[in-house]
């Protein structure tokens, strides 16, 4: 250490200013302090306790079925291609999760509107009951991470008729289903009610499983 | 729902703002304090650690020095780490080293509180860089930017003595803020399922069989201190929209929370340290007055819609969804969108490039602006700036010298502000002409027409604004946008920063008068509305133009 900084003893209030040589050789050891705090201690405390009090959590609470093995995150959308299945949002990157985003278009860009169109004229050929009118805009829409794992309750109802067809369970039951799927706001007053789309698939697998249903 | 939800949220900070800015006073005022027992033992040996032995006052040029040192210091050692984090511990996924303008441009955002990303998470950082180079940043960044402003407050309105010593300002700002604070935000969010482990990429094969690789890694560190030091930069590319960041509606609030309550404290903390409780509120009310305007705009333009869609004939009734997350709904997307750009985080629960054009010219307006909350101490310190404005102009219509807090405010102020506050405009527009005289610049536009305008003036409003948001459509990860927007970065940051503290430095050397009957009144109603018809008038006078050809222009075009 150098002796300029330890030439003043006269407590918090010394008044004199020290020179500049010192003060930048303080600001380099603060730096250094401070990136090994910052940046290595906390980080790794803070992973300490979580995989400790929350480890389910921590590790990004992954989903299983009932024989145990793991179908996803309970957080991470995935894509459902078969029309037998509930269907998520639109998603420009197909729900790969090692990435994540949209393509970001503007209300008033062109590709908006032949993709939103695209997906009207997909939805009236695959639901040929339930006219374009009840669409919900949320189920043509791309989320913002194209990975959101939840539609609106009414995305989930619209499509009931065409599973009911496909799978040949009654459309009574799937409304029973997703009434018990639909998550309330939190603590009953933020965001919006929801349907989490994976959960929901999940016991439609189980329930056509157990019914032997061709799947 | 929706408007119980946003008045919940808005009255929870009113409760936290005013004990928050009191406790934040008493970590800075360095009189003894309650504050000193419980954190004392950890400063101690840090002081002793770096040499700190005597905690001198400093005067404005040591200051400034002493924090540029330290940013200078954190920038180099950032700059090596993140052009060898492939060969560095911590990288499951094999991430390799990142490209030199981008590495420039990365260390300068997050150095200067902006993190505007020219990178994805996923792809451009080992879990090492994450740590060492962007959370640690994030802690330091926002320390530098709470310490000036606490410098700046201490200027005008001590009586004669010092702006305080910066690396003690530093070192406490960690200790008794932001630790803390991070440390119960991390908790809070991993038991609501943000996730925290070092493992890698997560392999999982989905209901319909097909294998999804899930990116991963120590996200709930990142996010508790990316709101409370208002940093903004995501983990993964899609930010506070990815379900990993911001799993749920309730980690949303806190989210909102955290990046909003340190900022609208700040107020409350000055109002302490002038010794005149109402000039907090005074601070206080037109940053939320403001606020309330900008929020009810986003609401109400994003829950009527795109009338584009609309016109395509199918249930558009919830309002804009393109870009937003089913479990946030409007309200919480409208009143995140705010907050994150009123206190100048710049983190997005939803894709702003996607808002409608209204709904996105309320972010844009407010980072034009620039003193609706702020980030980490410079909303405080610009909406200061522009009450001495304020002052300064009413002392010209009356004919009285302008005082402030009881001290005459004279050319030398005036033409250190008249910098500060020209500075903004300056390096948004005139970079947002040169992009589009270049085909560097337009070349990276993704949505024609006007929304194209709109995405450069953001790109460089969020940069000047230190904010970091973005219309992210914008392909801006090449040479012209990294080094453009990391010079816009820089300047915004620092010339600001500098020529404030030269402000306060030469107010402590003024004489204090007493206020008489005929001084100018700065702590009641008439204020607040003169101090926001001043941020209004500026604003307006100096960005109506470029505001007219972007957002409103686009507006006209998809009305039906």
């Amino acid at each position: 250490m150098s002796t300029l900084v330890q030439n003043g003893q006269n407590g918090q209030d010394g008044q004199e200013e020290r020179s500049g040589g010192s003060t930048l050789w303080i600001a380099i050891r603060i730096s250094l302090l401070f990136i090994l705090l910052c940046g290595i201690v906390y980080p790794l405390v803070s992973t300490g306790l979580a995989q400790l009090l929350f480890p389910h959590q921590a590790n990004g609470s992954l989903l299983k079925d009932k024989d145990g093995n793991v179908v996803g995150s309970e957080l991470i959308g995935q894509s459902f291609a078969d029309p037998s299945y509930f269907q998520g949002r639109v998603s420009s990157i197909d729900y790969k999760a090692e990435a994540s985003g949209s393509n970001n278009y503007g209300p008033s860009n062109p590709d908006l509107l032949a993709r939103v169109k695209a997906s009207i004229a997909q939805w009236q050929t695959e639901n040929p009951d339930v006219p374009a009118d009840r669409l919900p805009i949320a189920l043509i829409t791309n989320s913002g991470s194209g990975l959101d794992p939840h539609i609106t309750p009414q995305s989930a109802l619209v499509q009931i008729p065409r599973i009911a067809k496909l799978t040949g369970l009654s459309a009574a039951y799937l409304t029973s289903l997703v009434g018990a799927f639909t998550e309330d706001r939190d603590l009953g007053v933020f965001g919006d009610k929801r349907v989490n789309v994976l959960k929901l698939n999940l016991a439609l697998k189980e329930k056509l499983a157990n019914n032997e249903y061709p799947k | 729902m929706d408007f119980l939800q946003i008045v919940i949220v808005i009255g929870l900070l009113m409760l936290i703002a005013q004990p928050l800015g009191n406790y934040v006073f008493h970590v800075f005022s360095n009189e003894p304090n309650r504050t000193d027992r419980l954190f004392g033992w950890v400063e101690k040996p840090i002081f002793a650690l770096v040499g700190l032995k005597v905690r001198a006052g400093m005067s404005w040029k040591r200051y400034a020095f002493s924090f540029v040192a330290i940013n200078f210091a954190l920038v180099a050692v950032s700059y090596i780490l993140l052009r060898v984090q492939n060969g560095l511990p911590f990288n499951p996924n094999g991430i390799g080293n990142m490209e030199p303008t981008l590495v420039m441009n990365t260390v300068i955002s997050f150095i200067t509180n902006t993190n505007l990303q020219h990178y994805s998470g996923e792809t451009g950082l080992s879990y090492f860089s994450q740590m060492a180079v962007i959370m640690m940043m994030m802690f330091t960044s926002a320390a530098t930017g709470f310490s000036v402003a606490v410098a700046f407050v201490r200027g005008i309105t001590s009586r004669g003595k010092t702006l305080g010593n910066f690396f003690e300002d530093f070192v406490k700002a960690h200790t008794r803020i932001f630790f803390p604070l991070a440390i119960i935000v991390t908790l809070l969010l991993v038991a609501l399922q943000v996730p925290q482990t070092l493992d890698p990429t997560l392999s999982v094969t989905t209901l319909q069989g097909a294998a999804q690789q899930i990116a991963i890694g120590p996200v709930a560190s990142l996010e508790a201190i990316k709101h409370l030091g208002t940093n903004g930069g995501g983990f993964f590319g899609a930010n506070s929209a990815h379900p990993f960041e911001n799993p749920s509606a309730l980690t949303n609030v806190i989210e909102i929370l955290s990046m909003w309550a340190l900022p609208a404290a700040l107020p409350f903390t000055y109002g302490r340290f002038a010794k005149s409780r109402k000039h907090g509120w005074v601070i206080f009310s037109a940053m939320m007055a403001l606020f309330l305007v900008f929020l009810t705009v986003a609401y109400t333009t994003e829950k009527s819609g795109n009338p584009a869609l609309e016109a395509l004939g199918i249930d558009a009734s919830q309002g804009s969804m393109e870009g937003k997350e089913v479990r946030f709904g409007i309200a919480q997307s409208a009143l995140f969108t705010t907050v994150t750009t009123a206190a100048t985080t710049g983190t997005v629960n939803n894709m702003h490039d996607t808002l409608t054009p209204l709904g996105g010219l309320v972010p844009l307006s407010e980072m034009m602006l620039n003193v609706v909350f702020g980030g980490k101490g410079v909303g405080l310190v610009n909406m200061l700036m522009y009450a001495m404005l304020a002052v300064f102009i009413c002392g010209l219509m009356v004919g009285r010298t302008p005082e402030f807090l009881g001290r005459k405010i004279e050319p030398r102020e005036m033409k250190l502000i008249a910098v500060a506050i020209l500075t903004h405009p300056f390096i948004i527009l005139a970079p947002t002409a040169i992009a589009f005289l270049t085909d560097l610049g337009k070349g990276s536009i993704s949505n024609p027409g006007f929304h194209g305008i709109s995405q450069v003036l953001y790109e460089y409003t969020s940069s000047a604004a230190n904010n970091g948001s973005g219309f992210e459509g914008l392909a801006d990860n090449t040479p012209f946008w990294n080094i453009t927007t990391g010079l816009v970065m820089f300047f915004g940051r620092y010339v600001s920063m500098i020529a404030l503290l030269a402000v306060a430095g030469s107010m402590t050397r003024k004489q204090w008068v007493p206020g008489t009957i005929g001084t100018f009144r700065t702590d009641n109603a008439l204020f607040t509305f003169l101090l926001i018809g001043t941020v209004i008038l500026i604003g307006a006078l100096t960005f109506l133009p470029a505001i007219v050809l972007g957002p409103v222009a686009e507006h006209l075009t998809i009305r039906q």
